[in-house]
């Protein structure tokens, strides 16, 4: 399952293929739409929770609040279910649905008009990245690579060559970690990869009073 | 007893990552991580600060509680969640974390509300609470008068802050005196070395034209602050005991006055008081008084079930499943602003198969 893009999506992949997936774009509502897709995607496969034998999240980067919904899910499961979690960088699932042959870049929205942004060689390997940067400031750096994602699409100006898909479908992301498990590779832990340090933003109703 | 409902409940609104289990009105585990270190040195409680370290300790808090109750995640009856009020993306972590363990073991899952727990969490500490209860919650976060017909669906507000909340007005004071954040404690402990009468702070709200019910503290946070402002550019000294102190009992003077006339006001003779002020003890000193003097029953859970836990979710989410109301469904989302008089949130389909709750579909473990 993936939530660190505009996009809520769920997969389920038995080692081979996708057997089924959801992927619903609405970047409001991670929280309410993630585990109805949960429950359909597995009635799709006709298939229960706890015959999955491992999860995997997308870590980002992405906005904060729906990336989260994405893992601490999956990190409950993985506790309900005694399950282990594993955890795959969002744009390394991006870059593996676009299934390009040389390099090119994938960059999804950051808002504040930034975009999270990396570089890859060919669609399994990352070369830079990921980082979280204004379009205009690199730019120069991307010129005359295809950029993949959202975060592309949104500045043409910067990316002149924006290419599909703008969302990651987790299938791609089950994919990609299906084959490297079955490599014997290590994936990421299910940890945020935020980029950004919280805002010290102090609410409101904490600001200084007192008349000087 | 082994029939009572058996309810984890996870509390994630505002700095606390709670996670308690109670079985019926007994406490079982009452496991939280709090990030208020984090916070303090900005002075108040940072969203984005929260949010992370709910992600953090989310799943481990939750396998501390069922470690130190002694149970498994199977043998539950129920997952209680705050459902708000609360800040928006804190709650989202807890409200997700819910629905995923409650889907994962095909239990009932509760959304409820914060406020509701705050009262119903006294079940653990003095047993059930008698109906109706009149409530006085007091925290950083609310200040309100509340009457509980029953805790499960019918609880009604009575008066509010109509400005900061009365734990915000200590953490001010405890900010403009330099004694750091949380201010509640710090100005609690000296306050006992000061003098209450020393100076005359007003009493916000308690004119006879002024709404009864309701309370205003930010009008006292300013003339404290303007006091000791005074003070300092005078080049004097300011006396913080008796300044602590001072405030203090303007504060409580005010909670516990209007509290009580709102239980001779309704007939009510049960007056409970929750939230992370009801763990200050001039506040527990002044009910105490005030409520014998009247005729009333006081009873304010220990400082533990009072700032903000697991335990008092899975209280509610308890009463909940012994009095067969309905479950929330798994679209169930983080409401920050959720009414009180919303005790819980439940399923969109709920009232077709009552008790039934949405989340057990055939697709999941037969
Ligand atoms: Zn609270």
């Amino acid at each position: 399952m993936d939530t660190a893009t505009p996009a809520v999506t769920v997969a389920l992949h038995d080692g081979t293929r996708v057997v089924a997936e959801s992927a619903q774009v609405d970047a409001r509502r991670h929280g309410e739409l993630l585990l109805p897709a949960v429950d359909r995607v597995l009635a799709d496969a006709g298939v229960k929770l706890d015959a999955v034998t491992d999860v995997v999240v997308g870590v980002g980067p992405g906005p904060y609040t729906g990336l989260r919904v994405g893992l601490v899910t999956a990190a409950t499961f993985g506790s309900a279910l005694s399950v282990p979690v594993h955890g795959l960088c969002t744009l390394d699932g991006l870059a593996y649905a676009a299934g390009l042959e040389g390099p090119f870049a994938v960059a999804t929205d950051a808002r504040r008009k930034e975009v999270y942004w990396a570089r890859y060689q060919d669609a399994r390997t990352r070369t830079e990245g990921p980082s979280v940067d204004r379009p205009a400031d690199i730019a120069e750096r991307l010129a005359g690579l295809p950029v993949v994602g959202a975060g592309a699409v949104l500045y043409p100006e910067a990316f002149p060559d924006a290419r599909g898909p703008e969302h990651l479908a987790a299938g791609a992301l089950a994919g990609l970690a299906a084959e490297r498990l079955a490599a014997g590779e290590e994936l990421l832990p299910p940890q945020p990869l935020y980029l950004r340090r919280p805002d010290a933003q102090v609410p409101k109703n904490y600001k200084v009073v007192t008349p000087k | 007893m082994a029939d009572e409902p058996l309810v984890l409940g996870i509390e994630t609104s505002c700095d606390e990552t709670g996670v308690g289990i109670v079985r019926g009105t007994t406490l079982l585990a009452d496991a939280v991580a709090s990030s208020v270190d984090t916070h303090a040195r900005f002075g108040g409680v940072v969203p984005e600060i929260a949010s992370r370290a709910h992600l953090e300790a989310m799943v481990p808090t939750i396998e501390r509680a069922l470690k130190e109750a002694g149970v498994s995640g199977r043998d539950l009856d129920g997952i209680a969640v705050t459902a708000g009020p609360g800040l928006a993306g804190a709650l989202l972590v807890g409200v997700s974390a819910a629905k995923a363990y409650a889907y994962a073991l095909n239990k009932p899952l509760y959304g409820v509300n914060h406020l509701a727990s705050h009262i119903c969490v006294d079940q653990l500490e003095h047993g059930p609470l008698p109906e109706p209860t009149m409530a006085l919650l007091v925290s950083g976060g609310h200040s309100s008068l509340l009457l509980a017909p029953d805790i499960t669906n019918d609880v009604r507000p009575l008066g509010a802050t109509i400005d900061d909340a009365a734990g915000e007005a200590f953490d001010k004071i405890a900010r403009v005196l330099d004694l750091g954040f949380p201010g509640g404690p710090v100005i609690d402990r000296l306050a006992r070395e000061g003098d209450p009468a020393a100076i005359a702070f007003p009493r916000g709200l308690t004119g006879s034209r002024d709404p009864a019910y309701d309370f205003s503290f930010s009008g006292l946070k300013t003339s404290v602050a303007r006091w000791i402002e005074a003070k300092r550019a005078a080049g004097e000294e300011v006396p913080v005991r008796d300044v602590a102190a001072s405030f203090q009992e303007a504060v409580v003077d005010v909670l516990t006055r209007k509290a009580v006339r709102a239980c001779k006001d309704e007939g009510v003779d049960h007056l409970m008081i929750g939230g992370g002020v009801a763990a200050n003890s001039r506040l527990r000193a002044l009910a105490r008084e005030r409520c014998e003097r009247a005729g009333i029953r006081l009873r304010v859970p220990r400082p533990k079930l009072c700032t903000d836990n697991g335990a008092m979710v899975a209280a509610l989410g308890a009463e909940m499943v012994a009095r067969n109301r309905p479950a929330s469904d798994l679209e169930l989302s983080a409401d920050s602003s959720l009414p009180v008089t919303e005790t819980h949130v439940p399923g969109a389909h709920s009232h077709d198969h009552d008790h039934v709750h949405e989340v057990s579909k055939d697709n999941l473990y037969s």
